[in-house]
């Protein structure tokens, strides 16, 4: 129990967990994680991993869009980017899957770093469309080069670490987890830097801040960087999760959901990033056992994905009208109250 | 270079591109008068069209009442989209307006695949049949007579907005919001016969979308190019949407018919990309001026 804020010292004021109460939940957390691939199912596994998955890239997007205030419907393609730098590393020469799901961050970089190039001259939804043009011109590439293999896509072998072969959802969830949470701290840490600070401000007014000397391009330019590094680095977990990458794999409606999942969960929050990915991916998994519960499920099987196109788009438009800081904002109102407890509520 | 096959090709193109133009002046008037990018545009369409067959071809009425039912039962839809979804956000980021049709688009695709199913239908054939001949070059008849419909409606919602009262309220508002509140122009009230308007002729570019290549829930993609079209004419400019309408239509034509089906979205969204780093905000569209 913990009654209000109260802090000694600037340290205490910027740090990045900020109570004895934090700190014993995420050790509950952390030992959850940990305890997790030991009782769960195999179902349960799989999609933990691509939750994972799904997080880390949503972060990604959500460093752009939440916090440099720059939208972009091409998040998809640069997790295909890393998928198939990752898949065609593996699959040709073999390279250690560490190295590869780096090299795959990195050219995914690239990509972000070429098509935030129109940020400065374009602004706001012309923005949003051109990074819209660069997913189907990605797609187009992927589809048609020889190195891509075309329209069949390229399979790979299970990756391997230290000579432990991930062939398994259990083993893969040591992979994609501590990878994910890492990711997380870092961008966690990242708002805390100079160079979060100065995305913060150009989401907030970008003339402003390049008035206070923050110049733009270059700014911009790191955040479309970063925002697509993690996403490379989710596409080659993907691609070693999947194993078979194809172009359809990473389509508009991708993009979309991860855009999505940064709505629902809270913009310019990490955990909302984070809530709004688990939330996003378990939707379908829960209406998918609705369905199953419920009498006659054989004719509703057919109206599933009807159904969830449905929600999907009722949750983003009732989010952004009735709760436009998304879960994020929920949690915080929790926890408020818990603070507050005995006294205001 | 086979001279003859070229301006076959093109006029196809530019046919295609009053289609274009059509759907890019609904988009275009929502644009103007409340500031919101539907990105929604094409599933739109898609509704207007779906109405449409359920009243022509499931309840079997005649043309002539089938088509002004869907046209106002789009409206209909229109206002119900504004009133629900867009009026809240008033006042909100126009990113927030944005993602909100996101979300429309996806809950208006779900409802046409739960209703009508997932499968590509046909719509009643009411186009005449005979192959058009312009010169030597053919032209396939529903492109043409689309085209002719297409050019029809676009001429008459401009000369309405010219001059009926509520096209200058809807002109007045799009200049000026302020101003036109303080001389009296119900704002809110434009703000829904915009989007009435914009769903209306929407489902007219349906129908006539719908009766050359046929109905299904994946119609949206139309969208794209005709969010590519608005772009490219600049957002809030009627003329950016004809020209770049029909700019469009040729180069998807041209790039489909000279270098393969695949290459139409390629060439369209690098001549986006080409024209949005010369000229900002489009061909014709605003410029903006920031200053703090």
């Amino acid at each position: 129990m913990r009654i209000g804020t109260f802090k000694e010292s600037y340290a205490s004021d910027a740090a990045l967990f900020d109570s004895r109460t934090q700190h014993v939940w995420l050790g509950i957390a952390a030992a959850l994680l940990l305890a997790f691939p030991f009782v769960a199912s195999d179902y349960w596994l799989y999609l933990a991993c691509l939750i994972a998955i799904n997080v880390a890239s949503s972060t990604g997007l959500n460093i752009l869009t939440g916090y440099t205030g720059l939208v972009s419907l091409g998040q998809a393609a640069f997790m295909g980017l890393g998928a198939y730098t990752v898949a065609i590393l593996q699959a040709r020469w073999g390279t250690p899957l560490l190295f590869n799901l780096l090299a795959g961050g990195f050219v995914a970089m690239l990509g972000g770093m070429v098509v935030g190039i129109p940020s400065l001259r374009v602004k706001g939804l012309y923005l949003a469309i051109v990074t819209i043009a660069a997913s189907f011109i990605a797609h187009f590439f992927f589809a048609n080069l020889k190195i891509t293999g075309g329209t069949a896509g390229l399979s790979m072998q299970p990756g391997q670490v230290l000579g432990v072969v991930l062939d398994t959802s259990f083993r893969l969830y040591w992979l994609i987890v501590p990878i994910t949470v890492l990711m997380l701290l870092g961008a966690a840490n990242l708002f805390r830097t100079r160079i979060g600070r100065a995305f913060i401000a150009i989401r907030d007014r970008d003339i402003s801040a390049e008035v206070l000397g923050i110049p733009l391009l270059q700014y911009k330019l790191l955040s479309f960087g970063l925002s697509s590094f993690y996403a490379g680095v989710a596409g080659g977990l993907w691609a070693y999760f999947f194993r078979v990458v194809t172009p359809e794999s990473f389509p508009l409606s991708m993009s979309i959901f991860f855009l999505a999942a940064i709505i629902v969960g809270g913009m310019g929050s990490i955990l909302g990033g984070v809530l709004g990915a688990v939330f996003m991916t378990l939707v379908p998994e829960v209406l998918k056992l609705i369905v199953d519960v419920l009498p006659g499920s054989a004719d509703l099987t057919v109206f599933l994905s009807p159904v969830r196109l449905v929600i999907f788009g009722a949750l983003i438009v009732g989010f952004l009208v009735f709760e436009p800081l998304g879960l994020a904002e929920m949690w915080r109102r929790t926890r408020r109250f818990f603070h507050l407890w005995p006294f205001r509520n | 270079m086979d001279w003859a096959y070229l301006f076959e090709i093109s006029l196809t193109g530019i046919a295609s591109g009053g289609l274009y133009a059509l759907a890019a002046l609904a988009f275009v008037m929502v644009y103007k008068a409340t500031r919101v990018v539907n990105i929604a545009i094409g599933e739109m369409l898609m509704a207007g069209s779906y109405l449409f067959f359920t009243f022509a071809a499931m309840w079997a009425l005649p043309l002539w009442l089938a088509i002004p039912a869907a046209v106002l039962a789009s409206g209909l839809l229109g206002a119900i989209i504004e009133r629900t979804m867009i009026r809240p956000l008033l006042g909100e980021p126009p990113i927030s307006a944005f993602m909100v049709t996101v979300g429309l688009g996806s809950i208006l695709v779900g409802l046409v695949e739960m209703i009508w199913s997932a499968d590509q239908r046909r719509l009643p054939d009411f186009m005449p049949t005979k192959p058009i001949m312009i010169g030597e070059a053919f032209l396939a008849p529903k492109v043409f007579w689309g085209a002719v419909i297409a050019a029809v409606f676009i001429a008459a919602v401009l000369l309405v907005f010219r001059h009926w009262r509520g096209g200058v309220a809807l002109r007045a508002t799009a200049s000026d919001q302020g101003a036109a509140y303080s001389v009296g122009i119900n704002v809110p009230r434009v703000f829904s016969l915009a989007w009435v308007a914009s769903a209306m002729l929407a489902a007219v570019s349906g129908i006539i979308v719908g009766s050359i290549g046929g109905i299904s829930s994946s119609m949206g993609v139309f969208g794209l190019s005709v969010l590519v079209v608005v772009i490219v004419g600049g957002l809030d400019s009627v003329l950016g949407a004809l020209v770049a309408g029909v700019l469009v239509g040729l180069v998807e034509a041209l790039a489909g018919a000279y270098l393969g089906g695949e290459y139409k979205l390629l060439a369209t969204f690098i001549v986006l990309v080409a024209i949005l780093m010369a000229r900002p905000y489009g061909l014709f569209g605003t410029r903006e001026i920031e200053r703090l």
